[in-house]
């Protein structure tokens, strides 16, 4: 029999958002923290390190993320974990972000003056200590707008993962989809539900990116 | 006991992968060249006519920017057939794809067209160059060669994104994939396998955008020099 699409699977499409937050959130730190890893190797002082970490974006930025998500879902499995596939989804969202934020930070950190770096020397920081006094705290200010940014990309490739059987927001669609065959509705509603979060967040990196060149001569 | 990597039977299929890689090209060529003759026709009509073509255009590139691939294919695929529209999967997918493409180049060349200052402009007009001839010179290309590499980025995320389109059944890379995996139960080698193709193309097509740049601008001539300082 073909449903009707009525308020009840409206309601089911939304509240499967959370979903699709959750793994906002989850490849968000993840990804962020293996980022943040990233960006340093790629700054570091040793050619080895920087070279790994070049690869490591290379690399990741080369592969589709449905493919990512399929290496983590079966890799992981491999390995001897036997995870929900939310985790898998999480972990290959992660791998994905890290690459794309590693590559952001890396330039913020470049763009703070290398002045910056024998003025800190000069006053014998440390390496850890220049980081954290001197270039980090620059550095941020210049990667906060593109790093919002970068979440609307990854609100929006959480949708990939449907595919593994997460019941976030395009899976809910296909579902809802499948059982009431109203396809301009249903899409249409998982596509304004996902530009209401999204559309918000773009607004932001813009607004902050305007702040940020506010005090710059051009 | 450990896992022990077969990759015989996966390489055994290469025909399927052959023939998906074939189809992954076609896409990402179709929605390559489509896309960008739609974001850069679009951002060239976003300064002319009335107000309301300007807001028609912002409005469909902020609709398309802030929605997923996926679900914006899923809707041109089982959402427009309700409209009357015939689609096949293929032509649905490279429908989706160049409208997807269309809204980032767009967007990109559009603020690389308000980057070309007004004196330049005046200067065009000033020295008898007809409308046209100052759009297509002193706006259009330089403002072209000022955003190519994020025009080239933004292609190779496209040719990735092509492996959405397997979602709807298309039968491209991603697609022969879970067709050898289905075949093989070689799972994870057939994904390594797989992904290492998508990585070469996507250097390939890097390689290729960035010799392309370099013929259409340049670098001893002034284009060169707007394509190098925008690096």
């Amino acid at each position: 029999m073909i449903r009707q699409f009525t308020a009840s699977e409206f309601i089911f499409i939304l509240t499967s958002a959370r979903w699709t937050l959750l793994l906002t959130l989850l490849a968000l730190l993840l990804g962020g923290a293996l980022g943040f890893l990233v960006a340093i190797g790629r700054t570091s002082r040793y050619a080895s390190l920087r070279w790994l970490a070049g690869g490591w974006i290379t690399v990741v930025q080369g592969i589709p993320v449905l493919i990512l998500l399929f290496l983590s879902y079966y890799g992981l499995a491999l390995a001897g974990f036997d995870l929900p596939p939310i985790i898998a989804a999480s972990v290959s969202m992660a791998l994905y972000a890290s690459a794309y934020l590693g590559e952001i930070w890396r330039g913020a950190i470049q763009s703070v003056p290398w002045q910056q770096w024998e003025a800190s020397a000069a006053l014998a920081l440390s390496r850890a200590q220049q980081y954290r006094h001197v270039i980090l705290p620059q550095a941020f200010r210049i990667a906060v707008p593109p790093t919002v940014g970068f979440i609307v990309q990854l609100v929006k490739n959480t949708s990939i993962v449907s595919v593994v059987g997460v019941i976030e927001l395009a899976r809910a669609g296909n579902l809802v989809n499948n059982a009431t065959f109203s396809p301009f509705k249903v899409f249409g509603t998982v596509a304004a539900i996902y530009f209401a979060i999204c559309w918000p967040i773009s607004l932001l990196a813009r607004r902050l990116e305007r702040r940020l060149h506010a005090g710059r001569a051009n | 006991m450990g896992f022990h990597f077969q990759f015989q039977p996966v390489l055994a299929r290469s025909d399927l992968l052959l023939e998906g890689l074939w189809l992954t090209l076609q896409l990402a060529a179709l929605g390559i060249l489509g896309g960008a003759l739609l974001g850069i026709l679009l951002a060239m009509s976003r300064g002319l006519g009335p107000r309301a073509t300007r807001w028609l255009i912002d409005c469909y590139v902020e609709l398309i920017r802030n929605t997923p691939f996926l679900v914006q294919l899923l809707l041109i695929y089982f959402g427009l057939p309700s409209l009357g529209v015939k689609l096949n999967a293929e032509q649905a997918a490279v429908l989706g794809l160049v409208i997807y493409l269309g809204a980032y180049v767009t967007e990109i060349v559009r603020a690389g067209i308000e980057s070309v200052h007004r004196s330049q402009i005046e200067a065009g007009l000033s020295l008898a160059l007809s409308r046209w001839q100052v759009f297509r010179h002193i706006v259009l290309a330089p403002a072209i060669a000022r955003v190519w590499p994020a025009l080239a980025s933004q292609f190779t995320l496209v040719m990735l994104a092509t492996s959405v389109c397997s979602f709807i059944s298309v039968q491209e890379l991603s697609a022969q994939a879970a067709n050898i995996e289905s075949d093989t139960f070689r799972s994870f080698e057939t994904y390594i396998v797989v992904a290492l193709v998508y990585l070469g193309l996507a250097l390939l097509l890097r390689g290729l955008l960035a010799l392309l740049g370099a013929a259409l601008f340049p670098a001893g001539s002034g284009l060169g020099r707007l394509r190098q300082t925008a690096r």
